[in-house]
């Protein structure tokens, strides 16, 4: 093994630990990861930074000048800003957003950014313009999605670690595929200023990393009130590191309907169902005690979503009109051909059908019968969590039915993709936290473990998957050889 | 079942120029999704309150003070068609709705 690659087998935070002991030399490992990230043969990243920045945040930063791997569609001043769409080609925005500042003035270095379905919209990241990511674990499978440059690159350790979003999975389920850590904070935890947006009453950045700790670390430099989101939230408390050793104490409830998933035709994976279980065993070795919960409304969760977020997307996507920025096809015509043919030919076919079923679920005669009706089944859902929990502390589910599956087997039906998402899109349509961490293999591919608490239970949240973690003892080095 | 004339309806709402293989294909493929999404209409939601947020947050309201804006060039060095420091746009023309 050679001195670059043991730099890259570091965790983010035993790197920081290193660079503020002086053990090791920031420059040195971002250089390290550089390497990495442009001999990139995944397709992971669309765009990597030809140097470290000049200065470089000094040891004594938060961050120590570690390097990040950000989501395409994060705005970064100057730099590509694509969120994976021919219709942003080439887009570098004026501005940054506030979770990258936040990052950056904690002391992190922008290293690249990541690959990812058009718009966050995709279960596969084979919905990007920029051709889709491949999977650390096996070439042949998809990692996930929508951030699945993200995950692929903290798994394949072409990134020590990196950020991404989550609208209904997209952080969690490319995470669970990738054999690593992935946590969509509290609805309003994160600013949303900057991000490029799909639906704005779920969309919510957060961390994906190599472990539990530093999920923690990246995490507690990217909350925070911002003035420029008017619904963002101050946490009650700093994520402070996990350190808990057991789960004594601890309630896990296993929402009967998620895993009954058959009968909406998300049939979970022997091997997923099997390496869940085993997860329980040893959470209940470690203390917690493991019932069946009920979620009633849960199974509903995936129609509201796809009406609801489809819904919000309509109108977000309203803004890519060949007027201000991106494509412009037809300009010699007139402004409402122009517009047409602009997004016609610059958003592609799953963005097209989002803005399609969105555009029909608010259309006038619909609009009760779909948008509507996903409103209140959204209410019903938040009651039966917060009914869950006055009984437990956290809801726990396998976070994707099935483990990494082969490019293309899913494409041509767009509703078997969907059904991808039925573990994740309960919790943001509640608007509460939700972490997966890796709970073993299945026939060689990764499978994720997701733990779901109540609004702002994330230091609690974190120590629980963190003594799981422990216990569960993955090894990842595989993905990143 | 969508009929194709719905479907070139809802195209037209949305600003979206489609050919006619991605109308057909359109029409078949959100009929199933609908058909899916189906489901949550013979849930008994009487006096539901629908949830359009997660968080209830109302008339937040920030301080009033003037801030720089972005720069008029870097704004516009993004734009397809910059003219005399604003956003060129072709005629409204005949088509407009």
């Amino acid at each position: 093994m050679s001195a670059l690659t043991e730099l890259t087998e570091l965790t983010a935070a035993e790197a920081v630990a290193k660079i503020r002991t002086r053990e090791l030399d920031a420059g040195e490992l971002f250089e390290a990861y550089r390497g990495r990230a442009a001999a990139d043969d995944l397709n992971a990243y669309t765009w990597v930074a030809d140097a470290a920045p000049d200065p470089l945040p000094g040891p004594d930063t938060p961050l120590a000048g570690l390097p990040l791997a950000v989501k395409d569609l994060f705005c970064t001043i100057g730099v590509p800003s694509q969120a994976g769409s021919k219709i942003l080609q080439g887009y570098r925005p004026p501005y940054t957003a506030t979770v990258v500042a936040n990052l950056l003035e904690a002391g992190s270095t922008l290293l690249g950014k990541t690959n990812q379905d058009e718009f966050a919209m995709g279960s596969s990241t084979e919905n990007s313009a920029f051709g889709p990511v491949l999977n650390p674990w096996d070439r042949r499978r998809v990692p996930g999605g929508s951030s699945g440059g993200s995950a692929a690159a903290v798994a394949a350790g072409l990134a020590p670690w990196a950020i991404g979003t989550d609208t209904g999975g997209s952080i969690r389920q490319p995470a669970a595929l990738c054999g690593i850590v992935g946590l969509k904070p509290t609805y309003g935890a994160c600013s949303r200023y900057g991000m490029i947006a799909f639906a704005s009453s779920l969309d919510q950045a957060g961390p994906l990393t190599r472990d539990v700790t530093d999920s923690a670390l990246l995490l507690a430099r990217m909350v925070g009130h911002d003035p420029r989101d008017s619904t963002s939230i101050a946490m009650p408390e700093p994520i402070r590191t996990p350190t808990a050793a057991d789960l004594r104490g601890i309630r896990l409830g296993v929402p009967e309907e998620l895993l009954g998933g058959a009968d909406e035709g998300a049939g979970i994976e022997p091997g997923v169902r099997e390496s869940f279980e085993q997860a329980l065993k040893l959470a209940e070795g470690l203390g917690a005690t493991v019932d069946t919960c009920r979620l009633p409304h849960a199974p509903h969760a995936l129609s509201a979503y796809y009406l609801i977020a489809p819904a919000e997307a309509s109108a977000n996507l309203a803004r890519f009109d060949g007027v201000r920025y991106g494509l412009r096809v037809g300009g010699d015509s007139d402004l409402v051909t122009m517009y047409g043919r602009t997004r016609g030919e610059g958003f592609g076919a799953e963005v097209k059908r989002r803005i399609m079923l969105g555009t029909y679920a608010l259309s006038s005669g619909y609009y009760d019968a779909y948008y509507g009706t996903a409103l209140k089944v959204r209410t019903k859902i938040a009651e039966d969590f917060k009914a869950v929990f006055s009984e437990f502390d956290f809801v726990v589910t396998p976070t994707s039915p099935w483990t990494a599956f082969e490019l293309g087997s899913k494409t041509d039906d767009p509703l078997a993709m969907y059904l991808n998402d039925f573990c994740t899109v309960p919790m943001p349509l509640a608007g509460i936290p939700a972490i997966s961490i890796p709970s073993g293999l299945s026939d060689g591919l990764p499978v994720g473990f997701q733990l779901a608490g109540p609004a702002f239970s994330e230091n609690r949240m974190l120590n629980a998957a963190y003594a799981l973690e422990r216990a569960i003892g993955f090894d990842a080095a595989a993905a990143r050889a | 079942m969508l009929e194709r004339a719905q479907v070139l309806h809802v195209a037209n709402l949305a600003r979206l120029a489609l050919d006619d293989a991605e109308l057909d294909k359109m029409a078949v493929e959100l009929s199933a999704v609908l058909e899916h999404v189906d489901t949550i209409r013979q849930l008994d939601l009487t006096d539901v309150e629908p949830t359009s947020h997660a968080v209830d947050l109302a008339g937040v309201m920030r301080a009033d003070e003037p801030v720089p804006c972005l720069d008029r060039d870097a704004v516009l060095a993004a734009a397809p068609e910059p003219v005399d420091g604003g956003f060129g746009v072709p005629s409204p023309g005949p088509s407009a709705e």
